[in-house]
């Protein structure tokens, strides 16, 4: 099963076992990540599970819908050009070894 | 438990049928044992009483709500099948809604209650939770719904709207009425809705672009018609859902949290000794009281459901409430814990539908919490909590308190 990487704001990281058909905010809170806080539970309202996902692996990511890139404008922590809503990006087999690095704060 | 489209030959008599009433007085003075026999009859049970069928594990109320398609809302989110009676009040624009006239409706409301919305109107919400405190630190006793639960949100959410000072006092009556509807006739729906017409002249009124002050939620949703994202007749009715389902919701909801608090002194302590826990806090006390407790889908075709069939157009009552504290879903789900891991709960709904001013609420709840949790040591009950009832909405009438200044 493919493992994400979550980097911490004080650069501690995190490898976490995905298993199938999940996102990466799923996978997050099953291992009781902390730094994600996903209050809407994935259904695209919140922006509370806001990740920088590493610049060599954005591009190999599903285009965000127009949803998430309003929800962008609203983090608590300052939005980047690789900003996304990790509720919003699907683990497929490719992106085993995805790195995300955790915002300062998602409220 | 599956949704599946091609239903295997079940009997439907292997449904469990219930005689429980959940829309009775004696159930709403104590829920859950009620709740516990719903969970664990079977993941689809039926009701007697008011022929519908009930999904009361987390499981089945998370695929209810996440398949609009084949439970829809537009036929009434209430027992009453809008297809076969006449609803109490033209249909809400976007509740009693499916995609894909809904998915228009939602992202209007969407952008008017954004993140980006929240983060302008913080400052000014935190403000008048620090206004309200003071006024309950001068008192020391008080009725923590009226003086506080209700208070705050007044104080902040019609302005917030735009609505004008006069005829507010409908507002909660209204709320009232709302969601008495979605209940069986009962008693507390007829009366509540034979006495509605003045609050409804009132909501109607106050719906109107004039009525609306510049900058308010309200003349935003205004607005969005002069973008050509809704019509002009439309915008009424989506102002119409921010005063339905803003307010007694929150009075609730900050009701909930407050009661939590007041009964559990270690998470009292716990969140007094760190104040970022006060977002989780309230929103523990959503999933731990969900101050919404039922509402409806009508199901668009037959469908099996865990192993239930279930006809066309058939009522399914999904209890978010015994969801919320579903053992197959929470550790030890009958107590109230401020770090837990809330995310998931179906307090607010879950999928198209999920309150779409769950912000509104939780900034609230947050900026109040927070500003209780840091003036005052200790809220003691100091007299019987009177319940308020109501066929949808679960709160109290009175909380009387006292508090002790840190």
């Amino acid at each position: 099963m493919p493992a994400i990487t979550f980097i911490h704001p004080d650069g501690k990281s995190e490898r976490v076992e995905t298993s199938g058909g999940e996102s990466v905010m799923q996978a997050a809170t099953r291992h009781g990540l902390d730094g994600i806080l996903a209050e809407c539970g994935g259904n695209a309202m919140c922006a509370t599970c806001h990740v920088y996902v590493d610049e060599s692996w954005l591009a190999r990511l599903a285009a965000m819908a127009g949803d998430e890139d309003a929800l962008l404008d609203g983090t608590a922590a300052e939005r980047r050009p690789n900003s996304r809503l990790s509720c919003q990006i699907d683990i497929t087999p490719e992106l085993d070894g995805l790195v995300v690095r955790l915002p300062e704060r998602q409220v | 438990m599956t949704v599946s489209g091609t239903p295997a030959s079940t009997d439907p008599a292997s449904v469990p049928h219930l005689d429980v009433d959940p829309f009775d007085m004696t159930f709403f003075a104590d829920p859950y044992p009620a709740h516990q026999r719903l969970r664990e009859a079977g993941p689809v049970v039926y009701l007697d009483k008011w022929n519908v069928y009930g999904v009361a594990r987390y499981a089945e109320v998370h695929a209810v709500l996440n398949d609009p398609v084949t439970f829809c809302s537009s036929r009434g989110v209430g027992l009453s099948d809008f297809k076969k009676e006449t609803p109490w009040r033209p249909p809400s624009l976007i509740l009693e809604a499916d995609p894909p006239a809904h998915t228009r409706t939602r992202a209007v409301l969407s952008k008017v209650l954004s993140p980006t919305v929240m983060k302008q109107i913080r400052d000014r919400f935190a403000a008048a939770a620090e206004e309200r405190v003071d006024a309950l630190l001068e008192k020391r006793s008080f009725d923590a719904i009226t003086d506080l639960a209700e208070a705050y949100p007044l104080s902040i959410f019609p302005d917030a709207l735009g609505l004008k000072p006069e005829g507010r006092e409908h507002l909660i009556p209204y709320a009232s009425v709302v969601f008495n509807a979605f209940g069986p006739p009962n008693e507390l729906r007829q009366q509540a809705i034979a006495r509605s017409a003045p609050h409804q002249a009132y909501v109607a009124e106050q719906c109107q672009r004039d009525n609306l002050a510049p900058g308010g939620f309200g003349a935003c949703i205004h607005a969005q018609a002069d973008e050509g994202a809704i019509t002009a007749t439309e915008a009424p009715l989506l102002v119409r859902s921010l005063l339905s389902a803003g307010l007694d919701t929150t009075v609730n909801g900050i009701g909930a949290a407050v009661y939590c608090l007041a009964r559990f002194p270690d998470q009292w302590q716990r969140l007094r000794d760190d104040l970022t826990l006060a977002r989780n806090a309230f929103e523990e006390a959503v999933r731990f009281e969900s101050p919404v407790q039922t509402f409806f889908r009508t199901t668009t075709r037959e469908v099996e459901l865990s192993g239930a069939t279930i006809g066309e157009g058939e009522k399914v009552l999904m209890f978010l409430a015994a969801a919320n504290r579903d053992p197959r879903r929470w550790d030890q789900p009958d107590s109230y814990d401020i770090t837990r891991r809330t995310s998931g709960h179906v307090g607010f709904g879950s999928g198209i539908h999920m309150c779409v001013g769950q912000l509104v609420a939780r900034l609230e709840g947050e900026v109040m919490l927070t500003a209780l949790a840091r003036r005052i040591a200790k809220i003691e009950i100091t007299g019987e909590p009177k319940r308020r009832f109501n066929n949808t909405l679960r709160g109290l009438d009175s909380l009387p308190v006292t508090i002790t200044p840190a």
